[in-house]
């Protein structure tokens, strides 16, 4: 009995082996392939919706219909699988209560990306440029651009990004800095949310929400919790729980089908390969 | 979809196939689609920034309004550029020194204002109390203290400083394991928008 268990256990851990040294390829074959077939039929999964994106739309579906909101955008072709979603919800949420939006992307390679996004999503409530909505642009040196709106939005920007001189656009009469606008929702993509952050609040003491990508949410929780940002939206989840409050199911929540399924996946491998590497470390001791 | 569109959207897809050709080896396709990349940002940003600053810093101030003070900023921009020449280089320090004062001084009360005296504040102002919310100020608070031991390096870490060191240690993993977590989601999400741009592509292609 003995000897036959001694037989059979090379052969198992000889498996093992074989995985811990399969071609990286296969997984990546095998996530795509995940990715890919659930995307076929949209399943609904469950979304939670957390304390800390309902603090955001409770906030601006409190405002009253005229009131003025800064959403600051900075995101780029790389990041804007996980921001542009969240940016369609917000600037939904904000047209469909008929609030006035001031914008600005002060990241370089995203300023079209975001001009075209505030057009269309404009465009589908009918809002029209000056007077329900403001593009201001780019200007480089986000710090700076910061301070500086928090004394007039004319000083970094005396034109917005069409060249139309700010006071005559009818919107910005009266808007003057971060005073002016009940809140500010940056949606970033970039460490320059620590600017936002520093000078918009630390400085100016504008109440702010922060929407980040998923890798950066967990390190602005702490500002949460200190009560400088009065929500944080996290990655296409937070996008998602946004398009399930605004009640719009569109692009966030689709896709997060596709993830709760490849993130099983990534965690089965996980497991399998922890397997693997004791099974494998096992042996050689043995050895 | 009209015709240019397709046009357009079949480039994007060829592009993206180029760049995901990358997961199998290295190749040609991939390397021009990386090289295109970089060609296109550059030549995009540069533009960007004649345009929105300039023109707008520079040009028109100075040639068009006469507002002959903003020559003071274009010369020490002018003087940044002396690093290309080893001879005229230690001109360059003056400008660096102006962009080095003004930027300390705009930003290091602020920043110790938003990332020590507020942070500090909220971890120790919050009242401890005999419920849930109470255990997590509890938590955060023993967690801080462990992590901030654990970089602590004048005293031998023995003792009970070798517990709170080590309980530390465990706090840190635990913050990188939530980063790495949303990590693989953000980086899912950024492979299953590009799948979702080609399946339209497809679809639109094929008219299914």
């Amino acid at each position: 009995m003995k000897s036959k268990n001694s037989i059979q256990s090379p052969s198992k851990v000889g498996f093992w082996e074989k995985l811990m040294k399969i071609d990286r390829r296969w997984i990546y074959l095998a996530i795509g392939i995940v990715v890919f077939i659930p995307m076929l039929v949209y399943l609904g999964f469950p979304i939670r919706v957390t304390k800390e994106v309902r603090s955001v739309y409770e906030r601006i579906d409190s405002l009253p219909p005229g009131t003025v909101v800064m959403v600051p955008m900075e995101y780029d072709p790389a990041t804007m699988a996980e921001l542009q979603p969240l940016a369609y919800a917000v600037l939904r949420h904000c047209f469909s209560k008929d609030l006035k939006v001031i914008t600005t992307s002060l990241q370089i390679e995203g300023v079209t990306i975001i001009k075209e996004d505030l057009e269309m999503i404009a465009a589908e409530y009918g809002k029209k440029y000056g007077i329900d909505y403001v593009f201001l642009g780019y200007k480089p040196y986000p710090g700076i651009v910061i301070l500086n709106m928090g004394e007039n939005f004319r000083k970094p920007f005396p034109r917005d990004y069409y060249g139309n001189e700010l006071d005559s656009l009818p919107m910005m009469k009266g808007v003057y800095n971060y005073s002016s606008c009940a809140l500010i929702l940056n949606i970033n993509a970039t460490s320059g949310v620590d600017y936002w952050i520093n000078y918009a609040n630390g400085r100016y003491k504008a109440p702010l929400a922060i929407g980040v990508t998923g890798v950066m949410v967990s390190d602005y929780y702490t500002f949460l919790s200190s009560g400088q940002i009065f929500g944080l939206i996290g990655g296409l989840k937070g996008a998602a729980e946004y398009e399930k409050l605004i009640n719009h199911v569109d692009l966030a929540c689709r896709a997060m089908d596709v993830q709760s399924i490849a993130h099983s996946v990534i965690v089965l491998f996980i497991v399998i390969g922890n397997i693997a590497f004791f099974a494998t470390k096992k042996r050689k001791k043995s050895i | 979809m009209t015709t240019g569109q397709l046009i357009l959207n079949g480039i994007a897809a060829f592009l993206t196939l180029c760049i995901f050709s990358f997961l199998y080896k290295d190749n040609p396709f991939y390397k021009f689609a990386e090289r295109l990349v970089a060609g296109v940002a550059t030549g995009y940003w540069t533009i960007l920034l004649y345009h929105t600053n300039f023109t707008d810093k520079v040009i028109e101030p100075i040639f068009i309004n006469g507002q002959y003070h903003y020559i003071i900023p274009a010369v020490l921009g002018i003087m940044m550029w002396t690093r290309f020449s080893r001879k005229w280089s230690w001109i360059s320090r003056y400008p660096i020194a102006f962009y080095i004062g003004i930027g300390s001084g705009v930003s290091i009360t602020v920043y110790l204002y938003t990332y020590l005296f507020k942070q500090l504040q909220a971890t120790i102002s919050t009242p401890l109390t005999l419920d849930l919310a109470g255990l997590n100020v509890l938590i955060i608070v023993i967690a801080v203290l462990s992590a901030l031991i654990y970089f602590f390096f004048s005293s031998a870490h023995k003792g009970i400083f070798n517990v709170a060191s080590r309980f530390g240690i465990y706090v840190i993993m635990i913050g990188f394991g939530a980063g790495f977590g949303l990590t693989v989601m953000g980086r899912v999400a950024l492979l299953v928008q590009r799948i979702i741009f080609l399946r339209d592509y497809i679809v639109a292609l094929f008219g299914g």
